[in-house]
């Protein structure tokens, strides 16, 4: 293929590489620096999918973020992407991109039999039309909808592509490379300051690139890059090219998204896809220049309509013709400008100016070129379905209400510009209230709010001198303030020709007899037929508007649609446009990628995965892990063809019958000190503390202010002002900051220190019958009888030479130890425990085993402390203290947790001892009754009895404290299952408690 | 984002930090009398305010101190911090 519409010269692409893509299956050429839609264009490609709707034909409209149409599928390196912006979307060697939105091809859609139904689908259909009968939705209407809505389709692979987050400090950021961007830039690095610049294209300079003006004697392209290159060589400077900043929030955070892949066939090694970059600036310039807005008119979504700035910047910067029989139509000279390049390049078009008889320098130079110039002139209709092929033109009166004859003009194209809209989004996001200026017809942003100052086009400056002396003086200013340098910049000398003042006009009006489609919103098909309904049908807040009609939504967001929307509510309204006021303004500017929000925040990296010393053990005696928190813990320890069901059976069973070992160092540990520690714990346990003897241990129940148990675990005296807490794996944290909290806020007399010395130590619980004469053998000069260290009794030991604690404490119920050395000392501690005992036959267990032991034991856990529960549903109650208070103890008096039935825990046994309950189920007393059955309760964790050999469920249940005997359900609809049951006391096993004592 | 000035480490960023809530609600002495709604009001109900707000954050990946923060809950700015044990004037 040949590219056609590709101009001899010019632009700013390299010739000199030439690369093939392929869209819609077939292959062109283009070349390096192209983006796929200058590539296509340059190619006459000019039909690039189907609208949302009608499924109309669409081509390009513009040249950049604005585009709404020209919506592709990409696929790159084996993967796709869906929603990208053709205009974005550099090209690169083999890429590939198909159309979205039509079926069976772009050129024959079926969809496209919307377009004759229409009438059918005005604003609201789907609200409208699929509200009844109800048992319709699920079945066709939901289904039809989502088959219908949206463009691309997202790929299911998973995301091999790497992203990053970047966190960035600087005194001034600048958003957009154009004119006041790059002056602001260099006024403020001249100064010293840490500045950032940030250009969303692949080049710099913004409207400098394609506009005819002078900058201090060179043309305004080279002056950009003359201070690019300037900027690049400063050490206090960056400058980030596709790098696009898409949010403004509190405090003078800035979010930017950052490309760094995209323009090529693959990502390379090492390289992210995207990076995402927080930046807390001092100081932020908003330099993002204006968009174009259309005018409109009937059909005017017709491929080959585009905005006289895109048609303009694919000669100039791509050295694309949009078209050989251009007609131009505009309410302001920037039209003009257009027809000049265009004619600079031999190519004649005819300009149709709403305006009766504008004079500027720009109208000058046109008419000494010979250019066709109308007067009083508009674009009625665009004539042609896949692409533009005449147009139906005609004079308008003064008023812009009549029209004058039509008459129809051949043309290939239609290049329209209805002035410039400045882009607001940034300033409006950082909580700019804007305000609407007149002579422009567009909003700008008002008084600041954050350290922000908008200037050039987004301020609605459209000067190029103006801009240049305002953005100067902006960036020594603010740098000024923050370095306290003051460098003397001199303003470089402009020559830029004038423009007139441009027309209000912005919408044609429909010929008599005519209906033609005049489209507000391209990307959503939004006409003015569907703002008229809206508002005929009472919608007034614009808000209102836009939710009901669609317009200004999906990935363009309106950025060219959002004015005439209001234009046309206010005319209808007969207000004035700022009484209208704009929809809110949200981040992100542009649409992110998830992948770049999500950073490497992935799978894994999602949260730490800590390990114990011991992991490496673990893993060499095949223990299969599980996730406990952040923790990785050994589940089970396989040994053959076990499955986890048989392991943890023969596990906990050597605990009851031998010795077992198992790997506690994930339990939360705090040291607390001080001369009040006593106190303190006295204060946030529930029990009586301030008789606890140096070298003992006492199990403590926590709660909130609210009741509600928060923490359970062990304490111990290690000498006189110096008490070693342990807390639940899960809650580590939180009683750390709860600790903190009361101690800080109040009761700052407390003299008290608290510190986290969780990972300080290793643990090891050694559980069973056997377990003392094991640890005889472990401490040979230490006195571990049960004199010497009874239950709950602490003493430090010397384990082959490594300092231990020991603490003779038991969360399975058997008699047991836990062991603690230096964490460094973990690995060579838990290999002698295995080494010595195996004379007693130990085998390590996993949590599934320790779950059996406390679950039988009717020990409670994370599952019955689950933040609903008080002491007295845990059968804590005798931990209550009644003479002293505590945290939370005025809220045990409430009501609720007083009530003669209140839930306690129970022990639920099945009938036929052989069904397992799955943790969850509810209980009831009848499986029969309507639904909703009433629940009396729920099971909150199961286990495999080695005890009886039988399954033993622990459960919450109403009145749980008379119910002891009771025949009930367990039922689980999840699983499908009812099994009957009994309720028998939660200590299951050793109900006494003799063994811990043993 | 948020941007605190932590009175011990100076200006943070708020994933530094975890919410604490109304700073001015004060715990009811222990081992007094407390009436039902004296201690529902400390438990449980607080205002929603719109506009300044003294509040607690503690600075959790920092010193872990818990501070006061006088932010306007409609804008988020944040006009003044303070110490746990400072008086707010």
């Amino acid at each position: 293929m040949t590219q056609a519409f590709r101009i001899e010269n010019g632009g700013l692409i390299n010739r000199d590489k030439k690369l093939s893509f392929k869209f819609n299956g077939k292959t062109y050429f283009g070349y390096e620096g192209d983006t796929l839609a200058s590539a296509l264009l340059a190619n006459g490609v000019h039909l690039v999918g189907r609208s949302f709707k009608y499924h109309r034909p669409r081509g390009f409209f513009g040249a950049g973020v604005d585009e709404p149409y020209a919506i592709v599928q990409l696929y790159r390196n084996g993967e796709t992407e869906p929603n990208i912006k053709a205009t974005e979307q550099e090209l690169f060697e083999g890429l590939e991109a198909k159309s979205v939105n039509c079926w069976p091809s772009v050129n024959f859609d079926i969809g496209a039999i919307n377009n004759f139904l229409k009438i059918f689908l005005p604003a609201g259909f789907y609200y409208k039309t699929f509200m009844w009968p109800k048992s319709f939705w699920y079945r066709i209407y939901e289904p039809f909808i989502r088959k219908a809505a949206g463009l691309g389709v997202a790929s299911t692979k998973h995301d091999n592509e790497r992203y990053e987050h970047k966190y960035e400090y600087c005194d001034l950021l600048i958003a957009g490379s154009g004119p006041s961007g790059l002056a602001g830039a260099y006024a403020a690095a001249k100064n010293g300051a840490k500045v950032i610049l940030a250009e969303d294209k692949p080049r710099f300079g913004g409207s400098l690139l394609t506009s005819d003006v002078n900058i201090g004697n060179q043309s305004g392209k080279d002056w950009a890059q003359g201070i690019i290159a300037e900027l690049k060589t400063m050490p206090n400077v960056v400058v980030k090219n596709r790098s696009q900043i898409f949010g403004y929030y509190d405090h003078n955070m800035l979010v930017m998204s950052e490309k760094v892949s995209d323009h090529l066939p693959a990502t390379k090694k090492y390289h992210p896809n995207k990076r995402l970059w927080y930046i807390r600036a001092k100081e932020v310039l908003i330099s993002s220049g204006s968009i174009e807005r259309p005018i409109v008119f009937g059909n005017n979504d017709t491929p080959g309509v585009m905005l006289s700035s895109a048609a303009k910047e694919y000669l100039k910067v791509y050295g694309v013709l949009v078209g050989r029989k251009p007609l131009v139509f505009t309410n302001n000279d920037s039209g003009y400008e257009t027809a000049i390049e265009l004619k600079k390049h031999g190519v004649d078009s005819v300009i149709l100016d709403s305006r009766k008889n504008p004079e500027s320098e720009i109208i000058d130079e046109a008419k000494n070129l010979g250019i066709n110039i109308k007067n009083s002139f508009v674009v009625v209709a665009a004539q042609g379905y896949k692409k533009v092929k005449s147009a139906d033109i005609a004079s308008i009166s003064e008023d812009k209400k009549q029209l004058g004859k039509i008459e129809n003009i051949q043309c290939d194209c239609i290049c329209v510009s209805g002035f410039w809209t400045p882009t607001i989004h940034l300033a409006s996001q950082s909580g700019n209230k804007t305000k609407f200026k007149e002579e422009i017809d567009a909003f700008v942003p008002g008084q600041s709010k954050q350290n922000e100052i908008t200037l050039g086009a987004a301020n609605g400056v459209f000067s190029l001198e103006e801009t240049l002396k305002t953005s100067f003086t902006a960036g020594s200013e603010l740098s000024k303030k923050i370095t306290e340098n003051d460098n003397k910049i001199a303003i470089p000398n402009v020559v830029e020709k004038k423009s007139s003042q441009h027309d209000k006009f912005w919408c044609v009006p429909l010929p008599k007899g005519k209906n033609y489609k005049r489209f507000l919103d391209f990307q959503n098909d939004v006409a003015v037929s569907d703002v008229e309904i809206a508002l005929r049908e009472g919608y007034r807040s614009i808000e209102h508007v836009k939710r009901y009609t669609t317009l200004g939504m999906a990935t363009d967001q309106g950025k060219t649609s959002n004015l005439n929307g209001l234009q046309l509510v206010s005319e209808i309204e007969n207000k004035v446009v700022p009484a209208v006021g704009h929809t809110t303004f949200r981040p992100p500017y542009t649409p992110v990628s998830i992948g770049a929000i999500v950073g490497r925040e992935v799978g894994k990296h999602s949260k730490p995965t800590r390990k114990s010393p011991m992991h490496s053990w673990h893993e060499k005696n095949n223990a299969v892990f599980v996730d406990a928190g952040v923790w990785l813990r050994p589940r089970y320890y396989k040994k053959g063809n076990e499955n986890l069901f048989e392991a943890s059976k023969r596990e906990a069973k050597n605990v009851r019958t031998n010795v077992g070992v198992c790997d506690v160092t994930t339990l939360g540990k705090i040291d607390v000190k001080g001369p009040d520690a006593a106190e303190l714990l006295n204060r946030v346990y529930t029990n009586a503390w301030l008789k606890l003897p140096v070298g003992k241990a006492r199990y403590g129940v926590m709660l909130r202010e609210d009741g509600i148990v928060m923490d359970d675990g062990t304490t111990t005296r290690i000498s006189e002002n110096h008490y070693h807490m342990t807390t639940t794996t899960a809650q580590a944290a939180n009683v750390l900051s709860h600790l903190e909290y009361y101690l800080q806020l109040v009761w700052p007399e407390l003299n008290v220190n608290v510190v986290s010395t969780t990972e300080q130590w290793a643990g090891a619980a050694i559980a069973g019958p056997k377990s003392r004469d094991l640890l005889q053998k472990l401490f040979p000069n230490s006195d571990v009888s049960n004199e010497g260290l009874p239950f709950m009794g602490y003493m430090e030991g010397d384990l082959f030479g490594v300092k231990a604690r020991i603490f003779r404490i038991s969360f399975s119920g058997e008699l047991a130890y836990e062991v603690n050395v230096e964490s460094d000392y973990g690995n060579f501690m838990w290999e002698k425990i295995i080494e010595v005992g195996e004379e007693f036959n130990i085998q390590p267990y996993g949590t599934e085993a320790l779950s059996t032991l406390r679950i039988e034991m009717g020990h409670v856990a994370g599952s019955e402390l689950d933040g609903r529960t008080i002491p007295f549903d845990n059968a804590l109650d005798g931990l209550v203290s009644k003479k002293k208070d505590f945290i939370g103890k005025r809220s045990l008096q409430r009501s609720a947790f007083i009530a003669e039935d209140r839930q306690r825990i129970v022990g639920v046994v099945p009938l036929d001892k052989q069904t397992s309950i799955p943790e969850g189920s509810h209980l009831v007393k009848d499986d029969k009754a309507p639904l909703p059955n009433p629940k009396l309760g729920h099971i909150s964790a199961s286990c495999w009895s080695v005890e009886y050999d039988n399954p033993f469920s622990l459960a919450i249940l109403k009145d749980g404290k008379n119910m002891i005997g009771q025949k009930l359900f367990a039922m689980s609809p999840l699983k499908n299952k009812v099994i009957p049951v009994e309720i028998v006391s939660s200590h299951y096993v050793d109900p006494k408690g003799e063994r811990v004592r043993s | 984002m948020l941007y605190i000035n932590c009175p011990h480490c100076g200006m943070r960023s708020q994933n530094e930090f975890s919410y604490g809530g109304d700073a001015s609600v004060k715990r009811p002495e222990l081992n007094k009398e407390v009436s039902d709604e004296e201690w529902d009001n400390f438990v449980y109900n607080r205002k929603s305010l719109r506009g300044k707000h003294l509040e607690l954050w503690q600075h959790i990946s920092g010193c872990r101190q818990w501070i006061k923060v006088e932010r306007d809950t409609a804008t988020h700015a944040i006009f003044r911090t303070f110490k746990a044990d400072e008086e707010v004037a």
